[in-house]
């Protein structure tokens, strides 16, 4: 833990310079052995999603002839099938509506909850960091089942909003994790200054906390926001309706279905990975800051 | 950092965070920094108003399932109406003599085991290799985490299709002159639990380079500076330096790792479904959950098999938290302290 918590602070002290500092001055090269066990490694760690991407742009002939060779000639008609399709898409937009509010809901959620535990002296404090605390050990499987009935109870299966508010409630343990360190780093003065000039506490949250605890913010809303993109248990009991479909279950359906045609399953697989890449690779720092922090409590 | 923590007065004890992050933490506190106000009357609605709706969706979707799984579980209940027919601990004993379950227990304990086995070495050396300033680090830092960020759909959906007995690796072996190594990767029950450790390693291995990453970038650089004028080897100061302060981020990762293997639901019923699974031998408690509670239509049975799950996973947490976790707060309170 003293390990941990002191490279918090460290990093916390040239929070905004490492990305300045890597574009000005150039690191040194590696040594070659370095550079040979990274390109194994990552060519291990690439090479399926590649076969996935290249996959797509077989034929079925060219799959069954030969399983692991290159496209030849390309074939974009896969892709183009399921693109042209309105399943692909239909599955695209739940989920982006899943993501979006499940995103706002928790972070929004978890900022206020977080404010109170950051900020706010009363009895029982401990208690409910406790409490959500605890949820952060028991992920959703084990509640599945009971869960199923709950949302059922309220008359929203095979809606988006048995998914959504479901992950809300299981995505605020890691927010509320992650947010109360940045909310209590926040300085005492700004506070005070704050209140002295006839700020109010609500007014402090909104005009304030919400701006100061940004890199927080974004981190919590880009770690529910892939695991809503992902999730799978939760949308495979609540949703059985196939307008209603996330894109985990969009591909699963679609390969049962489309068994025999690999290609094509591929293409579509390849297609519902690229918005979670995307996503990442925008804001792979932050992630990484994000799951550290939520380890580091 | 050794002096930090000679400077520790008993008695200054605050739980460290982690501590928190279990069961038992209803007497943990925050550690408080004195407040000027204390919270009056109109301070309880603002508290009540800010925190209230985490709470109330928190107990709903969270706490109240659970504790409705509690009570289910003793009933046979197909999920319809009010539950009436009570048979006491009968599901439970039924869960805890079929061999299907233990069966289960037994790959989730091999998987428990073979993740920390397997990853965690694969992890520090990639990690050790990554922490050296130089060109290129950021790129393969993205490209190890990838496989992480894919959803879970996805990586089994892929991998399924490349280890099928006509997929790609097969087809790969034969290319190269390797046909006799070709198996039957999916149906093969000497096999199988392997290839699934194999694509649990591809998948979470990143996790867990990205933990160390950053628990090695809090060892202070003075320690090797130090190390190095007093003539120690390379491997020397990983052994005696580098391991030792990275055992609190080994031991979280560790925790994060054994309760997520507990808990291993989806790729495993995404690539083999629930009945190949149990013959290839790569059943999880959690499958063997919904194939015999919500597939089987018996609720009351898949409630059961919940709460024992969640019995597992907290007596298993409770157990970690006592004899492995226990350093770490200590090393915590000094933390706190030189601040």
């Amino acid at each position: 833990m003293t390990a941990l918590t002191a490279g918090r602070t460290r990093r916390r002290g040239s929070g905004t310079n490492p990305s300045k500092r890597s574009t000005k001055e150039r690191l040194p090269w590696g040594s070659p052995t370095v550079y040979f066990i990274a390109f194994v490694v990552i060519a291990l760690m690439v090479v399926p999603i590649i076969y996935i991407i290249l996959g797509g742009f077989r034929t079925n002939s060219q799959i069954t002839v030969d399983p692991a060779g290159f496209p030849n000639p390309w074939n974009v008609q896969n892709y183009l099938n399921v693109l042209g399709g309105s399943v692909f898409w239909g599955q695209v937009l739940n989920s982006t509506i899943v993501a979006l509010v499940t995103t706002i809901g928790a972070v929004g959620l978890g900022l206020m909850a977080s404010y109170v535990l950051a900020r706010y002296q009363f009895r029982g404090r401990g208690a409910l960091y406790a409490l959500f605390a605890a949820g952060l050990m028991f992920p959703i499987t084990v509640a599945i089942t009971p869960l199923y009935l709950v949302v059922r109870n309220l008359g929203l299966m095979n809606s988006l909003g048995g998914v959504i508010i479901p992950q809300i409630a299981f995505a605020l343990p890691t927010t509320i994790i992650i947010l109360v360190p940045f909310l209590r780093a926040i300085p005492d003065e700004i506070q005070e200054a704050a209140f002295i000039d006839g700020c109010s506490r609500l007014g402090f949250f909104f005009r304030m906390v919400l701006r100061l605890s940004l890199p927080g913010v974004i981190t919590t809303g880009i770690l529910a926001f892939i695991g809503s993109w992902n999730s799978y248990l939760l949308p495979l009991f609540i949703l059985n309706n196939d307008s209603t479909f996330t894109l985990p279950l969009g591909v699963q359906a679609f390969s049962s279905q489309y068994a025999t045609d690999t290609a094509q399953v591929l293409a579509f697989t390849s297609l519902s990975m690229i918005p979670a890449l995307i996503f990442f690779s925008l804001f792979e720092r932050r992630i990484v800051g994000g799951l550290t922090g939520a380890v580091k409590g | 950092m050794s002096t930090t923590r000679e400077t520790t007065r008993p008695g200054s004890v605050s739980t460290s965070d982690l501590a928190q992050h279990d069961g038992s933490g209803a007497k943990a506190s925050l550690p408080s920094r004195p407040r000027r106000r204390g919270a009056g009357w109109s301070g309880r609605a603002e508290i009540a108003l800010l925190a209230g709706p985490a709470v109330i969706v928190f107990l709903a979707f969270v706490i109240l399932p659970v504790a409705m799984a509690a009570y289910y579980g003793f009933y046979r209940w197909a999920g319809y109406g009010p539950p009436t027919d009570f048979v006491g601990l009968q599901n439970y004993v039924v869960i805890l003599t079929d061999p299907a379950f233990l069966q289960a227990i037994g790959h989730n304990a091999f998987i428990v085991v073979m993740s920390l086995v397997i990853q965690g070495p694969i992890a520090i050396l990639l990690a050790l290799l990554l922490n050296r300033r130089m060109r290129g680090q950021s790129i393969i830092r993205i490209l190890i985490f990838v496989p992480y960020v894919i959803s879970e759909v996805v990586v089994g959906t892929g991998w399924s299709l490349m280890l099928s007995t006509n997929g790609a690796l097969n087809g790969m072996l034969h290319n190269l002159g390797l046909g006799s190594l070709a198996h039957d990767w999916l149906s093969d029950p000497n096999i199988a639990i392997w290839t699934l450790m194999g694509i649990l390693t591809w998948k979470y291995v990143g996790f867990a380079v990205i933990l160390f990453l950053a628990g090695l970038q809090g060892i202070p650089e003075e320690l090797y500076e130090a190390a190095a004028l007093d003539g120690a080897s390379y491997w020397q100061m990983q052994r005696r330096i580098t391991l030792p302060l990275l055992g609190p981020t080994l031991r979280i990762w560790a925790f994060l790792s054994i309760i997520g293997a507990l808990q291993l639901f989806d790729l495993v019923y995404i690539i083999w479904g629930q009945y190949v699974a149990s013959t290839a031998g790569t059943s999880t408690m959690a499958t063997y959950m919904v194939a015999n509670g919500r597939n089987a239509g018996n609720y009351g049975y898949g409630n059961a098999v919940a709460v024992v799950i969640f019995l597992i996973s907290l007596v298993v947490a409770l157990i970690y938290q006592r004899f492995v976790l226990r350093r770490d707060t200590a090393g915590a309170l000094t933390e706190r302290k030189t601040r």
